[in-house]
């Protein structure tokens, strides 16, 4: 179990993490979700005695980090897989690691194997590609057989079967009973991977709760509607009251229906005797959801507000409309 | 012990101390031998072996502070502080793994540059019968180790390979000569300056040759010199302990 508590940290006159209070329990892998630059390394620095908070305290298991004898064998972490000296190999990197924390020197064979680096071990780590570099951190975290482990990013720089495997392999870590901690700016990433969600951005905590929990509460659901008869149905939603719009002026045949109950809308179009070729209910996806949540806390947005206010065309971004 | 044992693996599975360790030994027997075998007879006395001492010494602390820029540089130093929250107790680790080798390497180039010398020449000035010849051979480990915690120090406070290699050589090559060109007080603040001091050490107390050089006479012993050189280098290593301890790694 992880509980940060009021944790702050300012750089200069930059807060990079403010006030951020949330705990990431165990059986379930937790995402650590937020934009480029919302603090969540910082906090993931914080919480392995790396960054000293300004304010406030994350405890692991009721300890702080530094506090932990041997530390790798509570928590394990990821932060960045590039922390390994480029002229040393793999093997010689674990062993130390695993050295300075009394880990049987059989255990760095073992993770190797379960990372499936076994036959790279002895080459330089400086030759990695950083899908291995990737796999090399999850191997430094998995050394002490931790009860918590943190990724940051681990996906990162890897092919869609590296990320499938981390996928499950997190999967199978929270099973198993231990408190998985994964940080991602990728939503799309958290949705198909994470139960439970932090959401932070600029430093200060937007959400915590489950996935599921977090889309819902913050999207708004449509019914999409395709039928030969659109334009006869559209007629006939919208003195029933019903705000309808086109997805796009090519498919004449589709409707869209915001806040519109699938129910009602077959109901109507027996009654008008419209035939039907497809009724669905369309829920935004969690990327929309976090826009809509985070919109105001990116620290780095493109500029699309801003150039509308600004007002000059020839600065106009692509990102203007949509 | 683990963490002698640690700081040693990762001293020992990187190529570049294996580099300087070699180029260490190299400097300081090649050109203390040479220095001796080609210079005239009545010159070759056992300072003269040790002519290369002062470059292997600036190797050493190339070695010395890379220990600990390289693992600034390369991220590996969170990595240790993960593993072993206790920052202090690192360092001091490596510190005493690199000072250990330094002095290691600083006996063995000072006796095989001496012992390679006196093959070749078979003179009977190369005898090591004095107290100071004794120093002047065996003390060079020691202050390869005192030169070692400098470095370490150095590259503790500045975190970065090129500065805190130049600053260190800079220092010992340069900075302390330049004080001593000083008018009136260059001298006096001269005898205080640490490297000085080691040279003071190493050579004071020898009867003068052309070959040696000009030692000014120092205000304190050969011994207490080396006391000296080495309390600034612990002193200066204290602060940059405290200075870890207190920064985010």
């Amino acid at each position: 179990m992880i509980e940060a508590v009021g944790l702050t940290k300012r750089y200069g006159s930059k807060l990079a993490v403010d006030d951020l209070s949330f705990t990431v329990k165990p059986g379930k892998v937790t995402g650590f979700l937020g934009p480029n630059g919302a603090g969540k390394s910082t906090t993931m620095r914080m919480m392995l005695g790396l960054d000293r908070p300004t304010a406030g305290k994350v405890l692991i298991d009721g300890k702080h980090y530094t506090e932990l004898k041997n530390p790798l064998r509570t928590l394990g972490a990821l932060v960045d897989a590039k922390w390994v000296h480029p002229n040393r190999s793999a093997y010689a990197h674990l062993k130390w690691m695993a050295r300075s924390n009394g880990i049987p020197t059989k255990r760095v064979d073992e993770v190797l194997d379960i990372v499936g680096l076994s036959e790279v071990a002895r080459r330089r780590a400086g030759g990695f590609s950083l899908g291995m570099s990737q796999r090399l951190g999850i191997a430094t975290a998995l050394l002490g057989d931790p009860k918590i482990l943190m990724f940051d990013e681990p996906v990162n720089g890897l092919d869609p079967e590296g990320i499938h495997w981390i996928r499950r392999f997190m999967q199978r870590l929270a099973a198993e009973g231990r408190t998985v901690l994964v940080s991602s700016h990728l939503l799309s990433e958290m949705a198909q991977t994470a139960e439970e969600l932090v959401v932070v951005g600029r430093g200060k905590l937007i959400a915590q709760c489950s996935t599921q929990e977090f889309v819902e509460s913050s999207s708004s659901t449509s019914v999409k509607v395709r039928s030969p008869q659109a334009d006869q149905l559209g007629e006939v939603l919208t003195s029933n009251g019903f705000a309808v719009t086109r997805e796009n002026q090519q498919e004449r045949d589709t409707l869209l229906v915001p806040d519109g109950a699938t129910e009602q809308i077959g109901e109507l179009a027996a009654k008008y005797d419209c035939v039907l070729h497809e009724l669905t209910v369309q829920r935004a996806s969690l990327e929309e959801a976090f826009m809509q949540i985070t919109g105001e806390e990116v620290e780095f947005s493109t500029g699309s507000s801003g150039a509308e206010s600004s007002g000059s065309p020839g600065e106009a971004p692509v990102a203007a409309e949509k | 012990m683990t963490l002698l044992a640690i700081e040693r693996m990762k001293l020992f599975t990187t190529r570049s101390p294996w580099w300087c360790m070699f180029a260490a030994l190299l400097l300081t027997v090649g050109l203390g031998v040479l220095y001796a075998a080609t210079a005239p007879a009545e010159f070759t006395v056992v300072g003269a072996t040790q002519s290369g001492g002062q470059l292997g010494m600036m190797v050493i602390m190339v070695l010395a502070a890379l220990a600990v820029t390289t693992e600034y540089r390369f991220g590996t130093i969170k990595a240790t502080f993960q593993a072993v929250p206790n920052r202090t107790a690192v360092m001091l680790a490596k510190s005493g793994v690199v000072a250990a080798l330094a002095f290691v390497i600083g006996e063995i180039a000072a006796f095989l540059a001496w012992g390679v010398s006196y093959l070749i020449t078979g003179g009977e000035t190369l005898v090591l019968d004095a107290g100071h010849e004794w120093r002047n051979v065996a003390g060079l480990g020691l202050v390869y180790a005192g030169a070692a915690l400098y470095a370490l120090a150095v590259g503790m406070l500045v975190r970065q390979s090129a500065g805190a290699i130049s600053l260190v050589i800079v220092w010992a090559l340069l900075v302390e000569s330049l004080v001593g060109l000083l008018p009136r007080v260059g001298d006096d603040i001269f005898d205080w300056m640490p490297f000085a001091a080691a040279n003071q050490f190493l050579q004071g107390g020898a009867p003068q040759t052309p070959m040696t050089s000009q030692m000014p006479e120092a205000p304190i012993g050969p011994w207490a010199s080396l006391v000296y050189f080495l309390a600034v280098g612990v002193a200066l290593l204290v602060i940059a302990l405290i200075t870890v301890r207190k920064r985010d790694a």
